[in-house]
């Protein structure tokens, strides 16, 4: 399917997505509520079959911290970029999409490790690279460590 | 301990028992820590425990400018240097809309299946190893310093080059570098006839790696698990044919695939692929052709701002660069999404079941490299 | 003193005439029996010295490499070098270990190893004990030897310690089966567990040329279960250090794993050299019924030079193995005794018993 049938079909199941400007891939900003039911549909119908996920990535924009999912089809050979972003900095949460492709388990453990993003229904939400007591996230832009990051 | 009183309650049970394999341990290849949960012999469940060799690369990259970058990714998955390297290179130069000259396409796509050959061959020989075919490792190892010494005199280092670089390679091939390809791939087509006798057709083995960890295409395809560990359930998932890069559009090649989805098959896989790549160098190797090693490229690298995403085939599977750039010459966000960890996601599902010696197998099998985990 | 390299009888009368003469009975028995035993201490530590040396240097040839040749003219000092290095080792005391059972468990798998090595003839007369139950004892008493691999394994208080004993426990138990039923189809041929009658009977030609089919049949299967008696090549899982660092011995440190390296090799030479013995034709040299030209320059070499010789091919067999092979999984190595061997024992067996009624032998 193309960028613009595709677009058009996810503006079908949510209509409040709006597209974000990119060179490579149709990339589309959810609000966080509908994303467990909007990826469910994406793997689901078989015009869609959006059944592997190639990369979960946290990312901190400043002000709102983000979740960018590239999703890919074998069989239909798109790809489309999905962003979910949320203001609260303090609790950042999201639906977690593990029950529909497994590998983001690891994945949304490592986001939570890094940026603190909690994912709802996670089945194992726990840090993974740091220790259990570590206390902040590291790749956030605000984060400070005098002991282990050295300034230039 | 502190581990198992923090576990979910149903996940402990009475009758198990609960032993370390790691984070110092032969066969686990690297820091990795895998508590395993056994009843008797069989794993029940399996809890991998990372970030023993953690170094915060997306964070340090945050602060370097690209080129200094590539630096970086040499050390995630050590045995697919140059692969890493590639990856980088090519988002950028995709961002910036350069064209590489030919030449260095040829260099590049060169090193990286030589890079294929000889991450294969050091996996062969930890695999024979752990399997306690101690000669392997020998064997293994042995044909496997022919590369090293190739990219010696190219590239000054045997291990860890960084050759690439933004625009091209850092510097051109050495004189050599043809005539001991050629010597390397007629010894390595001799030598591989002895891999398969050793172990590939060798009854006791045959025992230990048929019909263990299974992993079925759809959970393959679920957990992300790509490279050849995701080739030898079916699925058909090689980047280089998906979305090719550098020459891989323009070489004859197989795809290897096979449907057992047992460790068996993943072994075969890889086995088959150095046959692959051997055949692709023996394409390019005698046309490269002449030219700058380099593109002009400014002193100072600036990306324009927005988001990018560049999927290259490391040896382990499919590696990804995600960049998201706000036009500074440093990356406001760089994530790898590296084929060990997504494959270490499944170490769990596939040994359920399965014996402690098999444990050894399957790991061994999936081909993981600590460092790539944990980043 | 008639010093007769090829029987070595009249030594042994010589030595027991002049104690006797010396002192009372009872005392020239009791030097004649420390006499033995010191020799047999030193012929085993030895021999042990040896075929560690040997080891490396055939491991490394398999390998394409050198092995040790720095300490001493081709390495042969590398033995002696390693053995001070064990023997200036700290005792590590485990906390919650059990102490007696700890300290004990290596001296029985060396005394067992000991004993069973006293029945072997090496030379026409060479020979510490004459049973005549000579089979049945050595099989007898190699078994305490997984005694002491257990014990080592439980009072480790490791769980690695643990799973590796239990693991080799149920190995050797299961195959000594077929280590005794393979020795038996050779006793059904030779109609006496005697080791020195056995041998003399091998005087026309050797077992395993007389009894042809099953005889072979019996060797392979000797061969295949007593490396797995003895915890070495492809059925070393007790001590897979891919899998579980050491197994049994992960706790044991300086001359107390030094025992066990050690008996691990002169279990390995026993066994060798029963099959050498009982298939081979021990010391007795290569003879053919009937080539006498032939038999009288075979009896040139001595006889300890064909023992050791027959030993050392057998021992270099069994070396190839554990470098060549990968290990087999412990359901896997069960199933090979339980399944296919046992069922080939028994078979041979029978076949072998109707081949002695039938006189279908050489």
């Amino acid at each position: 399917m193309d960028n613009d049938s595709l677009k058009a079909r996810i503006l079908e199941i949510v209509p409040e997505a709006q597209q974000e400007e990119n060179k490579q891939y149709l990339t589309i900003l959810v609000p966080a509520a509908k994303l467990h039911d909007l990826a469910l549909k994406m793997k689901s119908t078989t015009d869609l079959a959006f059944d592997y996920l190639i990369c979960l990535s946290g990312v901190d924009y400043g002000k709102q911290l983000a979740v960018v999912y590239h999703i890919n089809s074998i069989l239909q050979k798109h790809t489309v970029v999905i962003k979910v972003k949320t203001d609260d900095r303090i609790n950042p949460s999201f639906d977690t999409v593990s029950d529909i492709w497994r590998t983001a388990e690891f994945h949304e453990r490592e986001a939570y490790d890094m940026f603190g993003i909690r994912f709802n229904n996670h089945p194992d939400l726990r840090r993974i690279f740091l220790e259990e007591d570590w206390k902040g996230y590291p790749l956030r832009k605000d984060y400070v460590d005098e002991v282990n990051i050295v300034e230039f | 301990m502190k581990e198992i009183i923090n576990l979910p309650v149903s996940k402990i049970e009475e009758e198990e028992y609960h032993i370390n394999m790691g984070p110092q341990h032969p066969s686990t290849h690297g820091v990795l820590r895998l508590l395993v949960s056994l009843q008797g012999e069989i794993v029940k469940s399996l809890k991998p425990h990372c970030g023993y060799i953690h170094r915060g690369i997306e964070k340090m990259c945050e602060k370097d400018t690209y080129p200094q970058v590539i630096h970086l990714t040499d050390r995630m998955d050590y045995l697919s240097a140059h692969i890493n390297n590639h990856a980088v290179c090519l988002l950028v130069e995709k961002a910036l809309e350069i064209e590489v000259p030919e030449r260095v396409k040829y260099i590049r796509t060169i090193m990286d299946e030589l890079t294929r050959i000889q991450s294969h061959q050091l996996w062969w020989s930890s695999f024979g190893m752990d399997l306690g075919g101690l000669t392997c490792f020998f064997y293994g190892l042995r044909d496997r310093e022919m590369i090293l010494d190739i990219w010696e005199e190219t590239t000054g280092s045997r291990f860890l080059q960084s050759y690439n670089c933004p625009g091209g390679v850092m510097r051109d091939i050495h004189p050599n570098f043809q005539k001991k390809v050629h010597a390397f791939i007629k010894t390595f087509k001799k030598k591989i006839k002895d891999y398969d006798r050793i172990l590939s057709g060798n009854v006791i083995f045959e025992n230990r790696s048929q019909g263990v960890g299974i992993l079925s295409k759809e959970d393959a395809i679920s957990y992300g698990v790509t490279g050849p560990s995701g080739r030898g359930s079916g699925w058909s998932c090689d980047i280089r044919k998906i979305e090719p890069y550098s020459m891989y559009g323009q070489v004859h090649f197989n795809e290897v695939l096979r449907y057992e989805c047992d460790t068996y098959s993943r072994y075969m896989v890889r086995m088959q692929e150095m046959h692959e790549s051997m055949n692709i160098i023996e394409q390019l190797i005698d046309n490269i052709p002449a030219g700058d090693h380099s593109a002009k490229m400014k002193a100072v690298i600036k990306l324009p701002a927005g988001e990018y995403f560049q999927r290259v085939e490391s040896a382990r599977g499919e590696l990804d660069v995600y960049v998201v750039s706000d036009g500074n010459k440093t990356p406001y966000r760089m994530k790898f999404r590296t084929p060990s960890f997504t494959n270490l996601g499944v170490l769990d599902h596939i040994s359920r079941g399965m014996k402690i010696a098999d444990l050894v197998a399957i790991g061994a099998s999936l081909d993981l490299v600590i460092p790539d985990i944990d980043r | 003193m008639t010093f007769n390299i090829y029987d070595f009888t009249s030594f042994n009368r010589w030595i027991d005439e002049g104690l006797n003469s010396i002192m009372s009975p009872t005392w020239a028995l009791i030097t004649e029996m420390a006499i033995i035993g010191i020799v047999f201490l030193l012929f085993y530590a030895v021999v042990g010295l040896f075929l560690v040396y040997a080891e490396r240097k055939v491991c490394a040839f398999m390998q394409n490499r050198v092995g040790p040749n720095r300490v001493g003219p081709y390495g042969i000092f590398q033995t002696i070098a390693d053995f001070i290095k064990l023997l200036m080792k700290e005792l590590v005391y485990i906390k919650d270990s059990d102490k007696l059972l700890f300290n004990i468990a290596p001296f029985i798998v060396i005394i067992a190893s000991f004993m069973a090595l006293s029945a072997v003839p090496f030379a026409k007369g060479l020979h510490a004990i004459d049973f005549d139950i000579g089979i049945l004892y050595v099989i007898a008493v190699s078994s305490l030897g997984v005694v002491g691999i257990l014990l080592a394994g439980w009072s480790s208080n490791n769980k690695y310690s643990l799973i590796g004993a239990m693991r080799s426990g149920a190995q050797i138990v299961s195959y000594e089966l077929s280590v005794g039923l393979s020795l038996l189809t050779i006793i059904v041929l030779a109609g006496t567990m005697q080791f020195s009658e056995i041998v003399e009977m091998q005087r026309n030609g050797w077992f395993i040329f007389k009894g042809h089919i099953p005889a072979i049949i019996a060797f392979i299967v000797f061969l295949i279960a007593s490396t797995a008696e003895t915890n070495r090549g492809p059925f070393d899982l007790a001590e897979a250090e891919s899998e579980l660092t050491a197994g049994f011995h992960t706790e044991y440190s300086g001359i107390k794993f030094a025992f066990f390296f050690l008996a691990e090799y002169m279990n390995m030479f026993l066994v060798a050299s029963i099959a050498a013995t009982v298939f081979w034709g021990g010391w007795m040299p290569f003879h053919v019924s009937g080539w006498a030209g032939f038999n009288t320059i075979m009896d040139y070499i001595p006889p300890l030079v064909w023992y050791f010789g027959k030993t050392a091919f057998i021992i270099w067999l069994m070396m190839l193995f554990k470098w060549t092979f990968p290990r087999l999984r412990i359901d896997q190595l069960l199933t090979l005794e339980w399944k296919y061997l046992l069922p080939i024992n028994l078979v041979n067996i029978l076949f072998m018993a109707f081949l002695v009624l039938m006189h279908w032998h050489f």
